[in-house]
C-alpha cells in the first residue's frame, strides 16, 4: 500500500469504525442505532432548513478552530479561545447596540471592535508569556473565567440589570435574507463568507509572508530564531494578537449573526474549547481547520435531532459523538495499523 | 572467528532515496571495529537500523550467530546492545544515578531503591575506571562526563556491544585521550565496540579493523594494521585526494572588528569574558585558541548581539555595535556559523531550503512589502546546495533528515555566501568528515583572501594552527597572548591555554602537525 492510499484511506476508516463503535453503545444501552443514525443524518441534511443551520454551527467553529491553528503553528498553546469569544461575543453585541450607522460603516465596525477584543484578550498572556515566561496556558485559562464573569457584570449594566441585552440594530446584523430565502428561513447569515475569508488569510499570512515564516521560526526554534535576528517576544505577542482575534470573530459570528444580541452565561460557550479539537482533527492547517469544523459542527448540530426523532437520551447521544471524532482524531493510531499491515503484507 | 554481530546485505530506504545498500558488517568478540565513510554516507543510518530504530528494508541481523528481528530499542538492550548518541539524551537536572536508572527503576516494596543503585553505578564506575559521582547533577558535569554517563546507562542495561556515534566530536582533546583508554579498558573486559569517527588518526590508534561505506554502498572491510589514513581516505571518498589546505601569505589591511576592554557574564551572572581587548583585520584569519569554557561562547555571543554586554566596547569597521539587536549585527556585516548547530544554527523543522534564507527571508530579493517569493528561497537554496556539496533529497528535505556533517555544510554555505565584512566560524569543521573539512578550510582562506576578516574559535589545535594568521590564546576569559602560528609550538600553546605565560617568541619549527596528503594508494 502506498503512502498516497493510507492517507486517503484513514479518514475513511476512522469515521466508520467510529460509526460502528457508535453502533455497539447503543445497542448496548438498547436502542436501535439505525433510527439513531438516521435520526442523526436528517439532523444534518434532512432538509434545507437543517442544511442552513448546519453551516450556521458550522461558522464560529471554523473561528474558534483557526485561533488555536493560528497559536498552534507560532508554538503557542491558545486555551484561551473561549474567553476570547465571549469578549469578541459582547464587544460586537456592544457597538451593535450602543450607536446607529449607515450599514457600510456600522457592520465593519462591529465585527472590528469583536477582533480588537479578541485581540486584546490574547496579548495580555502573550505578553506575560514574551516578558515574564509565565506559561501561557495557565494565563489563558484565566483569563477565560475573567472573561465570563467581567462580559456578564457588563450585560448587567448594559441591559439596566436585566440578564440580556436588547437586539442590535439591523444596521450591525449579518442577518442574510437571500440565505434565508434560499434555506427555508434558517438562521444562516453572511459570517460564513467571513469565516472563508479568514481561512484564506490565515493560508496566505502563514505561507505567503514574512511574518508568517517568522511566527513558525519561533513556533519551532526560539534559538535560532533569535540568532537569525527575528524579534522572539515580539512575534510572540503577534501570534496571541492574531489568534485572539480570530477567536474574537467567532464571537461576532453569535453576536451580529445568530442571536443578535449577548446575554449573561451560566458557564461556558464551549465552541472555544471545541475549537482545540477542530484544529487538532485538521492539523492546524486552514483547510484542515474547515474539514474539522465541517464535521464538528454537523455531528453537533444534527445530533440534536437525535433525542426527538430516534428517542435515544442526549447522555447516550453526546457518547455516541465523542466515540466518533475521538476515532477521527486518533486517525494516526488507524495509519498505524495500517502501515504495519502493509509492512506484513510485504514480508509474506 | 565468532562474529557477535553480523549486519548481512542491509538496505535501508527513505521514500525513494536509499541510504543503505546492501551494507555489510560483522563485528568480532573483543574487537574496536570503526565505521568510516563521508557525511551522508550512510554511517548513523546503518546503527539506527542496528539499534531498532529504523526497520531494514532487505538484509538480515545475526547476533552471536542467531538470526534477529530487532523490532524496536528494547529488543536490542534485551540483546545486548547499547548505543551512545551524538546528541545524549539525559535530564539535566536529574542526578547521574537517576538518569542511569531512568526506564528501569529498581523498586524494593515498590518504591524505588535509589541507594542500591547508586552502589551498582558506583561499582561499574570502579570496574570500568570511569570515574564518575552517581550523586553529582548532570548540569554541572562537564560534556565529557555526560557522555560516561551515557556509556554507564549501556552498562549498567547488561550491553556488550556498544555503539558510538562520533564520540569524540564535543569532546576536548584531553578528554578524547580518556575516552579511548575507556574504549580500551571496555574491550580488555571482555566487550565488543563499533565506533563511527571521522577522525583517521582515532582510527589508526584504536581500531582493529575498518569496514568503509561510500554514498552508502559497502565498500569493504580491511584491517587496521594493514592500512594507512591515505588509503582509508581514498577508499572513502572513491578516488585519491589530498587533504593539504594550500595558503598562501596573508595581506592584512585596516581593522574590521574591533573589541575594546570587554566584559560579559553568563546568565549566572559569573564574569565570563574580563576586560578582554582583541582585533581582527580585512584580508587576515585569527584563531582563538584555548580550552571550552573559557569566555569563548560568551564573547561570539556578546559579538553577534546575543548576549548583553556589561562593559566594554564592540566595533565593525568603525560602527559601534555593542548590545545591538542579532540583525543590526548581521546588517552590519556580520556572519557567524554558530557552536551548536541544533539549538541556533537550523530550524530542524524547517525545510533545509528556509534554512538557507533564515537571515535573508525579509529582504529583496526574497521578500517585497513582506510577500515572500518562496521560488527564489528555492533558488538560492539550491545554488547554496550545490555549490557546498549538501547531500539532500533537495530543499524541501526538512532539516532534521540531513546527516549530521550535510547540516552543518548547508549552515556554512548561508554564512560564506552572504560575503559577510567579518565571519566568525565557531567549531566550524565539528563532524565533518576529512573531505568536508579541507573544503571549509578552504572557503575560510578564500574568505580571507577577498579582503574578509575571519575569526576562528576551535578547540582542535591543528585547526587553529593550519588555518589562522594569528592565534589569540583565551584562558579564564582573558586573551593571555597572541601568537604567530609559525613561530609557536603545539606544547607552548598547550602551557599558554592553561594560563601560563612565555617569554620567548618560540621555535619556528612548525608544530609537529601530521602530513597528509602525500604517498597515496588507490583502493
Ligand atoms: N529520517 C530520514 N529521512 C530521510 N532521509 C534521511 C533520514 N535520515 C537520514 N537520511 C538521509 O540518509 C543519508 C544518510 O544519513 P546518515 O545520517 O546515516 O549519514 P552519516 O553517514 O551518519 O553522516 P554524518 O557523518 O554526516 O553524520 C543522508 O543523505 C540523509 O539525508
Ligand atoms: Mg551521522
Amino acid at each position: 500500500m502506498s503512502n498516497r492510499t493510507i492517507n486517503l484511506l484513514v479518514p475513511v476508516v476512522s469515521v466508520i469504525l467510529g460509526l460502528i463503535v457508535g453502533a455497539i453503545i447503543m445497542l448496548i444501552s438498547g436502542f436501535d442505532p439505525i433510527a439513531g443514525y438516521m435520526a442523526l443524518w436528517s439532523g444534518i441534511f434532512g432538509d434545507l432548513y437543517t442544511m442552513g443551520e448546519t453551516i450556521r454551527q458550522i461558522t464560529p467553529y471554523i473561528l474558534a478552530g483557526l485561533a488555536v491553528a493560528f497559536a498552534f503553528r507560532s508554538g503557542l498553546f491558545n486555551i484561551g479561545v473561549e474567553g476570547q469569544l465571549i469578549v469578541g461575543w459582547f464587544a460586537a453585541a456592544y457597538v451593535g447596540i450602543a450607536v446607529e450607522l449607515p450599514k457600510v460603516i456600522h457592520l465593519p465596525l462591529a465585527i472590528l471592535a469583536a477582533a480588537v477584543a479578541g485581540g486584546l484578550w490574547g496579548f495580555v498572556p502573550g505578553l506575560l508569556k514574551a516578558k515574564f515566561h509565565v506559561h501561557e496556558v495557565i494565563v489563558t485559562i484565566m483569563m477565560n473565567y475573567i472573561a465570563l464573569h467581567t462580559t456578564n457584570a457588563l450585560i448587567k449594566t448594559v441591559s439596566g440589570g436585566g440578564d440580556r441585552t436588547e437586539q442590535i440594530f439591523a444596521s450591525a446584523s449579518l442577518r442574510s435574507e437571500f440565505f434565508a430565502n434560499l434555506t427555508d428561513f434558517s438562521r444562516l447569515h453572511y459570517g460564513i463568507l467571513v469565516a472563508v475569508v479568514m481561512v484564506a488569510i490565515m493560508w496566505f499570512v502563514l505561507d505567503k509572508t514574512t511574518l508568517g515564516f517568522e511566527l513558525k521560526a519561533v513556533g519551532f526554534n526560539h534559538n535560532a530564531s533569535q540568532y537569525a535576528g527575528m524579534n522572539v517576544n515580539k512575534n510572540i505577542i503577534l501570534a496571541m494578537v492574531i489568534s485572539g482575534a480570530f477567536a474574537g470573530l467567532g464571537g461576532a459570528m453569535e453576536a451580529l449573526g445568530t442571536f443578535q444580541y449577548v446575554s449573561a452565561k451560566g458557564g461556558f460557550t464551549g465552541i472555544g474549547f471545541d475549537g482545540i479539537a477542530v484544529a487538532l482533527l485538521g492539523m492546524n492547517t486552514p483547510l484542515g481547520v474547515v474539514f474539522g469544523a465541517v464535521l464538528f459542527g454537523s455531528l453537533k448540530y444534527g445530533a440534536l435531532n437525535m433525542p426527538n426523532a430516534a428517542g435515544i437520551p442526549i447522555e447516550i447521544v453526546e457518547i455516541v459523538i465523542a466515540v466518533i471524532i475521538f476515532f477521527v482524531a486518533s486517525g494516526y493510531v488507524i495509519r498505524l495499523l495500517l502501515q504495519r499491515a502493509a509492512i506484513k503484507k510485504e514480508a509474506k | 572467528m565468532e562474529y557477535v554481530i553480523e549486519m548481512l546485505n542491509i538496505r535501508k530506504e527513505f521514500g525513494t532515496f536509499v541510504a543503505n545498500d546492501n551494507i555489510t558488517l560483522q563485528l568480532k568478540k573483543g574487537e574496536i571495529h570503526a565505521l568510516l565513510g563521508e557525511n551522508g554516507a550512510g554511517k548513523s543510518t546503518l546503527m539506527n537500523v542496528l539499534f531498532g530504530l529504523y526497520h531494514p528494508e532487505g538484509g538480515e541481523i545475526r547476533v552471536r550467530g542467531e538470526k534477529v528481528n530487532i523490532t524496536d530499542p528494547n529488543v536490542a538492550n534485551d540483546l545486548g546492545i547499547g548505543m551512545v548518541h551524538q546528541h545524549f539524551m539525559l535530564v539535566e537536572n536529574f542526578s547521574v544515578t537517576e538518569n542511569i536508572i531512568l526506564g528501569s527503576e529498581p523498586t524494593k516494596y515498590g518504591v524505588t531503591n535509589k541507594k542500591d543503585a547508586a552502589k551498582k553505578v558506583q561499582a561499574l564506575s570502579e570496574q570500568y575506571g570511569l570515574n564518575v559521582d552517581p550523586n553529582a547533577i548532570i548540569e554541572d558535569i562537564s560534556v565529557g562526563m555526560q557522555q560516561r554517563v551515557e556509556i554507564l546507562k549501556t552498562l549498567y542495561r547488561g550491553a556488550e556491544i556498544l555503539i558510538f556515534d562520533e564520540p569524540t566530536a564535543s569532546l576536548t582533546p584531553q578528554e578524547i585521550i580518556e575516552l579511548i583508554q575507556i574504549m580500551k579498558r571496555l574491550i580488555a573486559e571482555g566487550k565488543s565496540i563499533i565506533l563511527i569517527t571521522h577522525k583517521l588518526k582515532e582510527i589508526m590508534d584504536v581500531s582493529d579493523r575498518v569496514t568503509v561505506i561510500r554514498k552508502g554502498q559497502g565498500i569493504g572491510t580491511v584491517v587496521t594494521a594493514e592500512t594507512n589514513p591515505d588509503e582509508l581516505a581514498a577508499l572513502m571518498v572513491g578516488r585519491q585526494v589530498e587533504f593539504k589546505t594550500n595558503k598562501g601569505k596573508a595581506f592584512p589591511k585596516e581593522n574590521i572588528l574591533m573589541v575594546k576592554n570587554l566584559t560579559v557574564e553568563d546568565y549566572r551572572g559569573v564574569e565570563k569574558v574580563k576586560n578582554l581587548s582583541l582585533n581582527v583585520r580585512q584580508g587576515e584569519i585569527v584563531g582563538i585558541a584555548g580550552i571550552d569554557g573559557n569566555g569563548q561562547t560568551e564573547l561570539i555571543e556578546a559579538i553577534t548581539g546575543l548576549r548583553k554586554v556589561k562593559s566594554g566596547t564592540i566595533s565593525i569597521h568603525g560602527k559601534d555595535i555593542t548590545n545591538l539587536k542579532p540583525r543590526q549585527v548581521t546588517e552590519a556585516g556580520v556572519g557567524h556559523i554558530p557552536q551548536d548547530r541544533h539549538k541556533h544554527g537550523l530550524v530542524l523543522d524547517f525545510p533545509i531550503g528556509h534554512n538557507i534564507s533564515l537571515q535573508t527571508y525579509y529582504k529583496g530579493p526574497i521578500s517585497k512589502s513582506g510577500i515572500i517569493d518562496y521560488s527564489k528561497i528555492e533558488k538560492k537554496a539550491l545554488d547554496i546546495i550545490e555549490a557546498y556539496d549538501v547531500r539532500t533529497q533537495g530543499p524541501h528535505t526538512p532539516a532534521r533528515a540531513l546527516s549530521g556533517g550535510n547540516q552543518q555544510k548547508a549552515i556554512i554555505g548561508r554564512e560564506v555566501d552572504r560575503n559577510p565584512e567579518l565571519l566568525i566560524a565557531a567549531l566550524p569543521t565539528r563532524g565533518l568528515d576529512v573531505g568536508a573539512i579541507e573544503f571549509i578550510h578552504s572557503r575560510l582562506i578564500e574568505q580571507r583572501d577577498n579582503g574578509k576578516a575571519v575569526l576562528l574559535i576551535s578547540f582542535e589545535l591543528d585547526e587553529v594552527v593550519n588555518v589562522s594568521d594569528r592565534i589569540a590564546v583565551i584562558h579564564d576569559g582573558e586573551i593571555v597572548d597572541v601568537v604567530l602560528p609559525e613561530e609557536t609550538t603545539e606544547q607552548q600553546l598547550g602551557l599558554l591555554m592553561a594560563g601560563h605565560h612565555i617569554q620567548t617568541g618560540g621555535n619556528s619549527k612548525g608544530s609537529g602537525q601530521e602530513k597528509r596528503g602525500e604517498d597515496q594508494h588507490v583502493e
